[in-house]
């Protein structure tokens, strides 16, 4: 019988014992590349197990390291937690399968670099995950964006240089200056570096200071991508495509997001910023930016940037549905977390695809390729599907549960931004289905996908139909993070 | 035996090194000279730990150097203050000492080998009688023998660099007249108090409120320091004698130099003069407070328009001594407290940031400068690597002792109600990873032409183990933490 606590410890140490064995493996590249899927595998297993102790409402605690009195470093067990943990471990099987047909495909160079900070990057991510101390949280969110660096500026030239100073002072700058001390202000306000399901900060802040902490968390969380500083996501396209497929739309922003709930719900607690309405211009920011960034995606040809602005929109629908600071909204906001990483990887996935098999990075050129790859964007009109809403896709559901909470919580120009935001969606987005099968083709190109990166995207779009129909457990979690103690 | 030992290990830590800088010098050969020194900085650091168990128990050990009982005689004071900076200076001097082996006899003239190695551990005999002596003259004496022992340390870069000289002669000068500044002090305050002993000038202080000698006698004293201290814009001394220095010898200094006067500084503003309350609030609001914040802004800045590695690094230096000048100066419990833990960790971190410098400096066999640097992450990934984990540390990142020191100056400027200087010393740290990031991006990113064979572990040895001490006390730092609480709590005790 195997404890909550080594399932803990089995999920967030299979991938850093991924990222420490591959060095010593980069002689028997099989075996190298294959440490990513089957880390991934061991991973996610234990983060079902944890899942499942979510549901029965064991609530575990595990410290590991006492830095000093009052600071530890800890991991426990949270819905919220179980949910985005499992979601990043799980996808990282289909994202390791992947980044091998990619990298063999693409012939990179420095593979075992990139296989071990990957694998560090997703072991940071778990360990936000389970984090069950703010301080936990902001070191492995540190952890999280040093990781990923090398992996941004993998390519090693002008453009990842100047691309890897954004990203680093962007997210370092915002995190150290802004998300530090409002950690440590809840420190000192409450006495501990504790969360608790209800909030902590009512009774111990002034509800004056609750907008000014609350700015200082918004705006710390550079991850969570919200505008004016969303521009490191855009940047960090240059990455290699399993990357941003993994890492910038899934295990990073997600982080961000999943660091912004946590704040809204286990720091402040959606009653206080009810009463408080500490959180109100936080709703109509969100908003702004949910909109704008789709706006802008439209205008971008370049097709990992469109995915990247549309990323940024859809994280906007997660801190959008915290401020809301409403029961249902904050379920249809952790919801999202896992039905926009399943469509939002197999988009990515393609997109890296098409840049192996035939070198397409715009969309442009995409005219009447469909019928050359049709799996390929089958599995892309699926994802997008997903992502604009559309049932029997999974991405509907939280959808659902967004308008829901907007109309409980009064804000009824909130379900306005929602609806034109899926019109824009569609608009961006089947723009790339619809020129690869109805436009004529300009010029004969042969695309030769690799069965490494097939498989992998079709696994994810399906996932997307499928979790459709088996989403009663995670919406047993979600309304479990809304349900007092 | 041991007995005795123990009884007399306040003078014991002292005397060691000095005793033994009169041997070194009369051994002509390299090899046995470096050994000698190696064996004396160990035998301090392990007399330094014995003191440090000896202050679990005794909590406070004063020693009448030759049993002339003060406040007539000289006395010595440990307590859980002075223990902070004497274990710093001993652990460190012993690590530089060991990284010395290598580094030394490839800058230094053979034959001049045992006289550095007579100064070096004369620097660190006067370091260490700064940090245990209770009295206030004595203090003085250490003062000018660590001084003059660096300057002529500094000196030595000469034989690579004839800048060596203008920096030595520059510390030289300005050195001497902090020491006179602070020679002039104790003397207005031995005429109005007529002691020198620091335990007997508190109580005297007492009771006289306003004393303008007294006064001028302070002001003296905290200017005189302050320039030993490199307090901004006492600090011109600083940047060229690190930069010019022979490489182990910017190491030695950088890590252990300033700390004594830090510990001086907080000695008398918080245990000296603890009686004269509004003298001090007045000192610490209207000059450390506004000197530190500039300390902090001007060193991060002038580092990151700075080239040459070693002087950007000891610019640096300069904001970090901002950092723990401001903890004083905010003058709460915690905030004292994180002042020493900084102190500690700093000493780790720039020790680390140097000797990963001064090795690259080796291999390429040129100054280090920033356009020298290019891809050489690559050739040397073990000093690389080190580098970069110090240069984290020195960032606050998590998971490193800088992050540690950051951490608790935060908590106590935001529970004393300064937000705004939370803030502030947030973004001066966060100016400093553009100053290290340019750095490790140039290793990293730049394709430099082949230069090093291969790295040698006589030289990386001494880097390892202080990486690893800035690794290990940001995952276990309850030593450093409740040291620095103790001390902070025996400075200003329940007062505040």
């Amino acid at each position: 019988m195997i404890t909550i606590e080594n399932f803990i410890l089995i999920t967030i140490l299979s991938p850093l014992i991924v990222c420490v064995l591959t060095p010593f493996t980069s002689k028997n590249t099989i075996l190298r590349d294959f440490l990513g899927p089957i880390g991934g595998m061991i991973s996610s297993w234990g983060a079902l197990n944890i899942m499942s102790s979510a549901l029965n409402n064991q609530n575990t605690t595990l410290e590991i390291v006492k830095i000093a009195e009052g600071v530890s470093i800890g991991f426990e067990v949270t819905p919220i937690g179980a949910i985005f943990g499992l979601v990043a471990s799980f996808l990282w099987i289909f994202a390791a399968i992947y980044s091998i047909g990619y990298m063999r495909g693409n012939k990179e160079k420095n593979q075992t670099r990139f296989y071990a900070f990957y694998a560090m990057a997703v072991h940071a991510a778990l360990c936000i995950a389970y984090a069950s101390d703010l301080l936990t949280l902001f070191i492995f969110y540190e952890v999280l964006t040093f990781s990923t660096y090398p992996l941004v500026t993998h390519n090693q030239n002008e453009m990842a240089q100047k691309a890897g100073r954004l990203y680093m002072s962007i997210l370092v700058g915002s995190s150290v200056i802004l998300l530090l001390p409002a950690i440590i202000w809840v420190w000192v306000a409450t006495g501990s570096l504790e969360m608790s399901q209800n909030g902590v900060l009512e009774g111990k802040l002034d509800a004056v200071y609750a907008p000014l902490l609350l700015a200082m968390f918004v705006f710390g969380i550079g991850k969570a991508a919200l505008m004016p500083i969303h521009k490191w996501l855009p940047a960090a396209m240059v990455a290699p495509t399993p990357v941003s497929a993994l890492l910038h739309a899934v295990a990073v922003v997600k982080a961000g997001v999943f660091t912004m709930l946590i704040v809204l719900t286990n720091v402040f607690g959606i009653d206080f910023l009810a009463k408080t309405g500490a959180s109100e211009w936080l709703i109509w920011l969100a908003s702004f930016t949910l909109l704008a960034t789709s706006i802008i995606a439209i205008y971008k040809d370049d097709l990992k940037a469109r995915l990247a602005y549309s990323t940024i929109s859809q994280l906007s629908y997660i801190t959008l549905g915290g401020a809301l600071a409403t029961s249902m909204a904050t379920q249809g906001a952790a919801l999202h977390i896992i039905t926009h990483a399943a469509g939002k990887i197999t988009l990515f996935f393609v997109a890296g695809a098409l840049y192996v098999g035939a070198k397409i990075t715009k969309i442009s050129d995409l005219n009447g390729h469909g019928i050359s790859a049709p799996l390929i964007f089958l599995a892309f009109f699926v994802g997008s599907l997903s992502i604009i809403g559309v049932p029997p896709m999974v991405g509907s559901w939280s959808k659902f549960f967004l308008m829901l909470g907007a109309a409980d919580s009064g804000y009824v120009v909130v379900i306005g931004v929602f609806c034109i935001s899926t019109i824009l969606n569609a608009f961006y987005l089947m723009e790339i289905p619809a020129r690869a099968f109805f436009f004529k083709k300009e010029r004969e190109i042969n695309i030769k996908i690799p069965k490494l990166i097939l498989i992998p995207t079709l696994i994810t779009s399906i996932l997307t139909i499928l979790l459709f129909f088996y989403i009663e457990p995670f919406e047993n979690l979600t309304s479990m993070i809304v349900s007092k103690i | 035996m041991i007995d005795i030992l123990i009884k007399n290990l306040p003078i014991i830590v002292v005397l060691c090194p000095l005793m033994m800088s009169l041997f070194v010098v009369l051994i002509p050969n390299i090899f046995f000279s470096w050994a000698l020194t190696t064996l004396s900085t160990f035998l301090t650091f392990l007399f330094s730990i014995l003191l440090y168990q000896e202050i679990q128990i005794h909590s406070h050990i004063s020693y009448a150097l030759g049993k002339w009982m003060p406040p007539i005689g000289i006395e010595y004071i440990i307590d859980k203050v002075a223990i902070i900076p004497i274990i710093i200076i001993s652990g460190i001097s012993f690590l530089a000492t060991i990284f010395a082996y290598k580094i030394m006899p490839e800058e230094i003239e053979k034959k001049s080998i045992s006289k550095v190695y007579s100064l070096w551990l004369l620097a660190i005999a006067g370091l260490l009688g700064l940090v245990t002596t209770g009295d206030a003259f004595n203090l003085f004496v250490f003062l000018e023998i660590s001084s003059l022992a660096s300057v002529a340390l500094v000196a030595m870069g000469a034989h690579q660099d004839k800048q060596a000289l203008v920096a030595a002669y520059n510390y030289l000068i300005i050195g001497a007249v902090g020491a006179t500044l602070y020679v002039i002090g104790v003397g207005l305050l031995y005429g109005v108090t007529g002691t020198l002993n620091m335990a007997d000038l508190t109580n005297r202080i007492a009771d006289l409120n306003n004393n303008r000698a007294l006064i001028a006698g302070f002001g003296f004293m905290i200017v005189g320091i302050m320039v030993k201290a490199a307090v901004f814009p006492l600090h011109i001394w600083l940047p060229r004698a690190y930069a010019y220095a022979p490489s182990a010898v910017s190491v030695l200094l950088a890590a252990t130099a300033t700390k004594a006067s830090l510990y001086i500084l907080a000695r008398i503003l918080f245990s000296i003069f603890e009686n004269s309350e509004n003298l001090i609030n007045n000192t610490l609001l209207f000059v450390i407070l506004p000197l530190s914040l500039l300390a902090m802004f001007a060193g991060t800045i002038m580092a990151i328009y700075e080239k040459d590695i070693k002087r950007l690094l000891a610019h640096s230096s300069v904001a970090q001594i901002g950092y723990i000048t401001l903890a004083f100066a905010i003058g709460t419990k915690a905030s004292i407290a994180a002042g020493f833990i900084h102190m500690f960790n700093h000493a780790i971190i720039k020790g680390g940031l140097f000797i990963a410098i001064t090795s690259i400096g080796f291999y390429i066999k040129r100054r280090v400068t920033i356009n020298n640097l290019s891809g050489l992450g690559r050739e040397m990934p073990i000093t690389f690597f080190c580098f970069v984990l110090c240069s984290l540390s020195l960032a606050g990142l998590p998971l490193t002792a800088g992050f540690i020191s950051k951490l608790y100056l935060i908590k106590a400027s935001i529970s004393s109600d300064g937000i705004w200087l939370a803030i502030l010393i947030l973004i001066s740290s966060a100016l400093s990873v553009v100053y290290l990031w340019k750095i490790i991006e140039v290793m990293w990113m730049r394709e430099g032409k082949k230069i090093v064979k291969k790295e040698n572990p006589a030289i990386y040895i001494s880097l390892i183990i202080i990486t690893f001490l800035n690794i290990y006390f940001g995952l276990d730092a309850s030593l450093v933490v409740n040291g620095s609480f103790e001390a902070a709590d025996k400075l200003i005790g329940d007062l505040k």
